[in-house]
């Protein structure tokens, strides 16, 4: 190959660069190819989200005859909006509230992940205060309790938290999806970590103005700590509205389900053969979550590789 | 000793109780939804467990999961799981992170495109999949159509690859050698697309911590690209790639959302994951006491395997 041969050195200022064939770093040499392979990459990864969409605006008969493109200049078909209200529809009716079964879903969704979201920072930021900035007896031993329940997998616990839901009369209810998720070991570290950071004068300056640890807690730790918050509150989010398996678990009524347990409800059920209306319905689930994460995707990805979290 | 007034002695005792006060909501909920249910679930797992605990049993939950051909089965399908795309997770992810820490334009743009799948929720992305992969209407059989390929049946096939594509010669395999399931391999390149912008995202951060200058300096010397790469990069990489290597095994052996909601474990069991057998014993067998013993042996497997790596791989890490 001609290009691994070694090429005259570049000189820039200040620093010597001997390019060679193989140097893509600093020549350009494979920059197209560098692109070639991000695109590819990048065409694999959204692929599937063009698909939903496209699927839910075709109509069955574009769906069942494989036509991939059937609306103009290529086809006459228009574009079918109407599969949204209709798969809507077709996941039912919730008398309870007198709503739609899929309005019933995300409703459930949004109030379970804000409890959890609230829950969480409220508790994690309480201990976090605690454990960073009150001097109290057995702390040490109690903060050592804390890290030790960091291992304990949430699977191995499964079994027994169910058979509590039961014992607690909470089978089937929000307190069942809601309570056990809101406190967050994750959250008392990294509040913890951010709280240690903050100069201990800003504290005795506080004191003296009189304020008392309530008062410096929420106006002065939390405030400062706002990355930390942040982040503890996206995660928590995410979490909670990704969950499955515990909602699966502890809820019976189709009126109690979770977005992420009714769409798989409908897949397996009635939506299995329409893929159109199931894509509709996938596309209003995962849009929000896409948009909200490209807003705050700077918090998401410095969360991420600090924390080193996989959800 | 600095003699410490009553009115001083009593802020301090307030102090103190407003700190266990502030302890408390956090201590409470880890205590009866995380420490408790440990030992509740080993006393579930000794029990035939009906409502109540019918009769205490010991050990023989325990024994009768070593015992059942099943569980080991779904063992060997998630190590066959995890064996095969933990190693196209990391260096598909080392790959494309390499390749966006040279200086390319739009890189904020890649990152957030290779991130999506990942933050999409594990039911949709799986529901997506479902269609793309359903032989009669799905686009990657339409795709493979076109390109002139026989349509395969993808998730709803039980067959190993190796006798499916025997089969396209001609020529029948012994079961030993049918290899992973058409159905897992699928599940595998979903779960490759999920996961791979997350070990992008690790990848990158580690790249960004290898100081510049040995680069520099070894390009001085005339190290090529992928001397640098290998000898510097590499090495200096390793804990990056270790903690992603903890992560991913720990990960795929519980993986549960995304293979739930794809196959349920089928067709037949050629995708019964440990992660889902236990749910089904669970879920729709109500045998608890069996699901809680059966959970503790995965976490014994688990727990074995972290220590192993640390044993074995974390000793070879290099902390620059």
């Amino acid at each position: 190959m001609a290009s691994q041969k070694s090429e005259s050195a570049t000189v820039l200022p200040g620093h010597v660069v001997r390019s060679r064939g193989r140097d893509h770093t600093r020549t350009g040499h494979f920059t197209p190819l560098i692109y070639a392979i991000l695109v590819i990459g990048a065409c694999l990864s959204l692929g599937p989200f063009i698909f939903m969409i496209m699927t839910s605006l075709k109509s069955y008969g574009s769906l069942i005859n494989n036509n991939f493109w059937p609306w103009p200049p290529l086809g006459t078909e228009a574009l079918q909006w109407q599969n949204y209200p209709r798969a809507i529809v077709e996941v039912g009716w919730d008398s309870q509230w007198g709503t739609w079964l899929f309005f019933r879903y995300a409703a459930n969704s949004i109030l379970v992940a804000g409890a959890v979201v609230c829950g969480v920072l409220l508790t994690s930021s309480l201990a976090a205060y605690a454990f960073a900035q009150i001097d109290l007896p057995g702390k040490n031993v109690l903060f050592l309790f804390v890290l030790a329940t960091i291992m304990v997998p949430s699977d191995l616990v499964l079994v027994p938290k169910v058979v509590l839901m039961y014992e607690l009369g909470w089978y089937n209810t929000y307190a069942a999806l809601i309570v056990p998720f809101l406190d967050s070991v994750f959250g008392i570290f990294l509040l913890r970590q951010f709280f240690q950071q903050v100069p201990r004068d800003l504290f005795d300056a506080a004191m003296l103005d009189g304020a008392g640890h309530v008062r410096y807690l929420r106006s002065v730790m939390l405030p400062l700590s706002s990355p930390a918050v942040i982040t503890l509150a996206l995660f928590t989010f995410i979490w909670s509205w990704d969950e499955f398996k515990w909602p699966l678990l502890v809820t019976r009524d189709s009126n109690m389900r979770v977005l992420g347990v009714g769409l798989q409800q409908f897949m397996a059920g009635e939506g299995g053969n329409s893929a159109h209306l199931l894509m509709a319905l996938a596309t209003i689930v995962v849009i929000p979550v896409l948009a909200f994460y490209v807003v705050t995707q700077k918090h998401f990805t410095e969360a991420i590789i600090t924390s080193g979290i996989k959800a | 000793m600095k003699r410490v007034g009553p009115a001083r002695r009593a802020r301090r005792r307030r102090e103190i109780a407003l700190g266990y006060a502030f302890l408390a909501p956090a201590f409470v909920l880890l205590l009866v939804f995380e420490f408790f249910p440990i030992f509740y679930g080993l006393y579930i797992s000794s029990c035939d467990w009906r409502l109540r605990c019918v009769s205490f049993v010991g050990l023989r939950n325990y024994v009768q999961a070593l015992n059942d051909p099943a569980a080991w089965h779904s063992l060997l399908i998630t190590a066959t799981y995890a064996f095969i795309s933990i190693p196209i997770q990391l260096v598909l992810g080392l790959f494309i992170a390499h390749l966006l820490f040279q200086k390319i334009r739009g890189r904020p743009v890649f990152r957030l495109i290779y991130f999506l799948p990942y933050i999409t929720s594990s039911v949709a992305a799986a529901s997506i999949w479902g269609y793309l992969y359903s032989p009669d209407q799905g686009p990657i059989n339409a795709i493979m159509g076109v390109v002139g390929l026989q349509p395969l049946r993808w998730l709803g096939e039980p067959r190993g690859i190796f006798t499916l594509i025997a089969s396209d010669f001609g020529m029948d395999l012994p079961s030993w050698a049918s290899g992973p399931s058409l159905a897992l391999l699928a599940l595998i390149i979903f779960t490759t697309w999920v996961f791979t912008g997350y070990s992008i995202t690790i990848f990158l951060a580690g790249l960004a911590n290898i100081p510049k200058e040995l680069n520099e300096a070894a390009r001085v010397d005339g190290a090529s690209g992928w001397q640098v790469f290998r000898l510097i990069t590499l090495p200096l990489l390793s804990p990056t790639t270790y903690f992603l290597l903890v992560f991913t095994i720990i990960g795929t052996f519980k993986e549960f959302n995304h293979v739930y909601v794809l196959t349920q474990g089928g067709p037949g069991d050629s995708t019964m994951t440990a992660g889902i057998y236990i749910f089904n014993q669970l879920y729709s067998l109500n045998r608890y006491g069996y699901s809680a013993a059966l959970s503790f042996l995965l976490f014994f497997v688990i727990l074995v395997l972290t220590v192993l790596q640390n044993r074995f791989v974390g000793r070879r890490v290099v902390y620059g």
